[in-house]
């Protein structure tokens, strides 16, 4: 019997020599192109379409997209469901995995299920605490701290066992990657902390919202004086503020968010104060994208996600490449034919 | 106590110094745990450490001590339950994101470890706790690892 409607699946890349998934972002990044990221608000709804609606916002923009986990500890779709739909139409996808809401037994099996999905990057994050969000009352479980979870996830991939010891049949091919937050105390420690990261099996870094480009600026001196950047790609995170009263807000309510006066400042002075913090977001990137080893930007517009094509169009990080997106090689495949 | 456990932390070098000895000492006391049995000496000094450290580092008995290699700032009294260094919630003042009132136990260790000889410890990667060591005591476990190291060495 054949359906007419099949569904499309999603497919894994070869894993080139050198490389240790099958996705295209680690591909992206080897190739030394600046690569871009974005994040996607999940869902409160288990409405597959809507998962869609929000990645396709996104399409001819990024390299990958994030799919949250539970961010701020407010309650959303989980990575896990997120990433199980976008890779079946074949996106490239950077599943989070925070250690708040699991131990290390449901960990590890997420690990293997994603892999097993098509997910090739998983981002290893220790996750914020059950207070900022919309369960306060949550158990925090915090088994594993993100240094703990990358080592684990990469023993998983290269060694192939749990981390009991248990052998795995097939590892999971997956590119690991972590935060960091440049901007936060002590920090003297957070180069530190990175070269920690990189140890227990960081490969790309995606750092937190980043609006103070002089305490980025000294970050990277300090990682390129321990040559930390030919160790890890770094992508710093970036974006838009929709007004100065979000800016303040998010400064005050948000963990770990360093916004300095100035920016507030300019977003107070502006007419249209939404198409400013799309200005300044734009020049963040072209700034950022001059700091030596930083290999690209992530992009958190969060409820602002449709302005990301026209930011990182404007900003010209791409340099008329066009990044993978449903659909793509078919259209250029029927130009040529056309032509 | 969060006043006693601050005061430990300016304390670091000193407690680093008395640590290495009282190490010494306590390994040196092997054949007399042997003795004993190490399944009797261990309700004692599980209670006799819970109190001392309880007191000094707010400890929590997690059953694998790794205050030398974090500036003598437990880390089981971060929220997060942390053993790898501060996370990125930090308020600017230094104060934790879970407990706005409390000093990061991080931003305390960093600061400790500074004061140590061997503070660069705090650079290494921690493994998983093991969970099931909760409540048992680190110091004879220490003792028995170290012991049983030099057994197979030689």
């Amino acid at each position: 019997m054949y359906f007419e409607d099949e569904p499309v699946p999603g497919y894994s890349l070869p894993i080139l020599p050198g490389h240790v998934s099958p996705g295209r972002f680690e591909r992206v990044l080897r190739a030394g192109k600046f690569a871009v990221t974005a994040e996607l608000a999940p869902p409160d709804s288990a409405d597959p379409e809507e998962v869609y609606l929000r990645a396709r916002i996104f399409d001819g923009t990024v390299d990958a997209i994030n799919a949250t986990d539970g961010s701020g500890a407010n309650c959303h779709m989980s990575s896990v469901g997120v990433c199980a739909l976008l890779t079946r139409v074949g996106y490239s996808t950077i599943m989070q995995l925070s250690c708040r809401d699991r131990n290390r037994i449901a960990i590890q099996g997420d690990i293997l299920g994603a892999a097993a999905m098509g997910v090739a990057n998983v981002l290893c994050l220790t996750g914020d605490g059950v207070q900022a969000g919309d369960q306060p009352g949550a158990k925090p479980v915090f088994d594993l701290d993100c240094m703990s979870l990358l080592s684990t996830a990469r023993r998983m991939r290269d060694e192939s066992e749990f981390l009991s010891g248990r052998k795995l049949d097939l590892s999971p091919k997956v590119f690991l990657g972590a935060a960091a937050n440049p901007f936060a105390e002590p920090l003297d420690f957070r180069v530190d902390r990175l070269g920690k990261k990189i140890e227990a099996g960081a490969e790309f870094i995606q750092t937190q919202y980043c609006y103070d480009t002089n305490i980025l600026e000294s970050y990277m001196e300090k990682v390129r004086d321990r040559g930390l950047d030919k160790q890890v790609f770094i992508l710093a995170g970036v974006g838009p503020l929709a007004s100065a009263r979000a800016a303040s807000w998010i400064r005050d309510h948000v963990p770990g968010v360093h916004i300095p006066d100035a920016v507030i400042d300019r977003l107070k002075g502006a007419q249209k104060q939404k198409l400013e913090g799309m200005k300044i977001c734009i020049e963040l990137i072209q700034k950022i994208r001059e700091i030596p080893g930083i290999s690209g930007v992530h992009i958190m517009a969060y409820r602002q996600e449709e302005s990301v094509a026209e930011i990182v169009d404007a900003s010209g990080v791409l340099e008329g490449r066009v990044p993978w997106s449903p659909g793509r090689n078919q259209n250029s495949e029927n130009m040529r034919l056309v032509q | 106590m969060y006043t006693v456990r601050l005061w430990s932390v300016r304390r670091a070098r000193n407690f680093e110094w008395f640590y290495e000895r009282f190490e010494r000492i306590f390994m040196a006391l092997h054949p007399l745990w042997l003795r004993i049995g190490y399944s009797r000496v261990e309700k004692p000094v599980t209670a006799i450490e819970k109190v001392i450290k309880g007191f000094l580092f707010d400890c929590q008995m997690c059953g694998r001590c790794v205050l030398s290699s974090t500036g003598m700032s437990c880390p089981m009294n971060c929220p997060k339950e942390l053993r790898n260094g501060p996370c990125g919630g930090v308020r600017p003042n230094g104060n934790c994101e879970v407990k706005p009132d409390m000093r990061c136990v991080w931003v305390e260790a960093v600061a400790g470890s500074q004061r140590m000889r061997k503070g660069r410890q705090i650079l290494n990667v921690q493994l998983p706790v093991d969970r099931s060591r909760k409540g048992s005591s680190s110091w004879l476990r220490e003792v028995r690892q170290k012991r049983d190291e030099q057994f197979f060495e030689n």
